[in-house]
């Protein structure tokens, strides 16, 4: 049993490599938004439009749906559903899973269709798994970056809680 | 599961609310939300029935001020806590960095806080995470009713102690939060125990509540430090 849960960290390099790639993907099929977001519910990254979305309860909300409907998925006997679709009437959402880890959210319209989303998502997901799986690898491997983050800063830890 | 962003600065935490149907959860997140800067803050999510019974969740994400550069921001959970939403409050808990319990201190709900709280360690080994080794700090909340049980009793239900095997904390630890108590101590039989640091609260009127607050957070915090 481990203490608790594992921690890990995205740097700048991740982030780019993350970006560029959805970027191409937005391109790809004309999409409007593409949002990555942890299982915990943790927004990642926002590439494409800026809807006004509050991406903070967008992120939580998607991971939650996307819990419930894994849950869903066992009492009927299937391991997990790994992507889910919801149709608007303007906007639409699908959602699929990265690495059992992460969340790649695309939000689109009617200047494109599910099915071109559905067909390009699966390269996407394959780009995103290597992205992500170095990340992961890191954490595995070295030092929880956190750690070294913060490291020594239990006086400036202690500063914070003056109030 | 806390995760460091270190394009947007940012380290987040997830803190869970557990406890029992009714205690006040919900009511803890709903005074926080009322009393920060609305800068620091984002919404007020519930996912509640029509008669405001917390459904699924309610979250608070609050930005509790900046160490090293980066912005400690903190996800604030609540759980359904009547028994048949086992399945939501299990999803809830999946990678949390933080728990708070709240307690309900009516001596007549004691048993409901005793089946939340085996509910709370059964779920949290069913992920493999031992809440005894992880921040977590509980709360006596309803502190104010007549009805409310001594703390005494309320500890020795709720928070009798755990053994502590490793020899390394062996030391008597005393409880920065109340004077003369211990959070490790050795007992007369020999055996080291610990317990959780716990805070008497009225939550409908915010007594307690920053207290837990900074308590819990504050332990997410040293976890990774």
């Amino acid at each position: 049993m481990t203490a608790g849960t594992a921690n890990w960290s995205f740097t700048q390099d991740d982030f780019t490599a993350i970006t560029e790639s959805l970027e191409r993907f937005l391109g790809a099929t004309n999409s409007r938004c593409a949002l990555l977001v942890d299982r915990s519910g943790q927004l990642v990254t926002t590439v494409g439009e800026a809807l006004g979305l509050d991406t903070t309860a967008f992120a939580t909300l998607t991971a939650a749906d996307y819990s419930a409907n894994d849950q869903l998925a066992k009492l009927v006997g299937e391991s997990d559903f790994t992507s889910l679709f919801h149709q608007g009437e303007k906007e639409s959402l699908y959602v699929a899973d990265v690495a059992r880890r992460l969340l790649l959210v695309i939000i689109f319209d009617s200047r494109t269709t599910v099915g071109l989303v559905r067909l390009r998502v699966k390269d996407e997901i394959e780009e995103l798994t290597l992205l992500v799986d170095r990340v992961f690898s890191r954490g595995r491997n070295g030092a929880a970056p956190a750690g070294r983050l913060l490291q020594g800063a239990d006086d400036e830890i202690d500063k914070l809680f003056n109030w | 599961m806390s995760m460091i962003n270190y394009a947007s600065r940012e380290i987040n935490c997830k803190i869970v609310y557990y406890g029992p149907g009714l205690g006040g959860k919900t009511t803890n997140l709903e005074h926080v939300y009322g009393k920060v800067k609305p800068e620091t803050r984002g919404k007020l999510i519930s996912l509640a029935t029509e008669t405001e019974r917390t459904l699924f969740f309610d979250f608070l994400p609050v930005d509790l001020g900046t160490i090293r550069g980066f912005k400690t921001r903190f996800h604030l959970y609540t759980v359904p806590g009547q028994v048949y939403y086992n399945a939501s409050r299990k999803l809830i808990l999946k990678n949390v960095d933080g728990i708070v319990f709240v307690g309900d201190s009516q001596a007549e709900r004691m048993e409901a806080n005793l089946e939340s709280m085996q509910n709370l360690y059964d779920n949290m080994s069913e992920y493999g995470y031992d809440l005894t080794q992880m921040p977590f700090v509980i709360q006596y909340n309803k502190r104010d009713l007549p009805n409310a049980a001594p703390i005494d009793e309320l500890q020795a239900a709720l928070n009798p102690g755990w053994e502590v095997e490793d020899g390394s904390k062996h030391r008597v630890t005393p409880d920065p939060y109340h004077a003369g108590e211990n959070l490790i101590e050795q007992l007369p039989g020999g055996e080291w125990i610990e317990r959780a640091p716990y805070f008497e609260a009225i939550a409908v009127n915010g007594d307690g509540v920053f207290d837990t607050l900074k308590a819990v957070s504050k332990l997410v915090l040293k976890a990774l430090a």
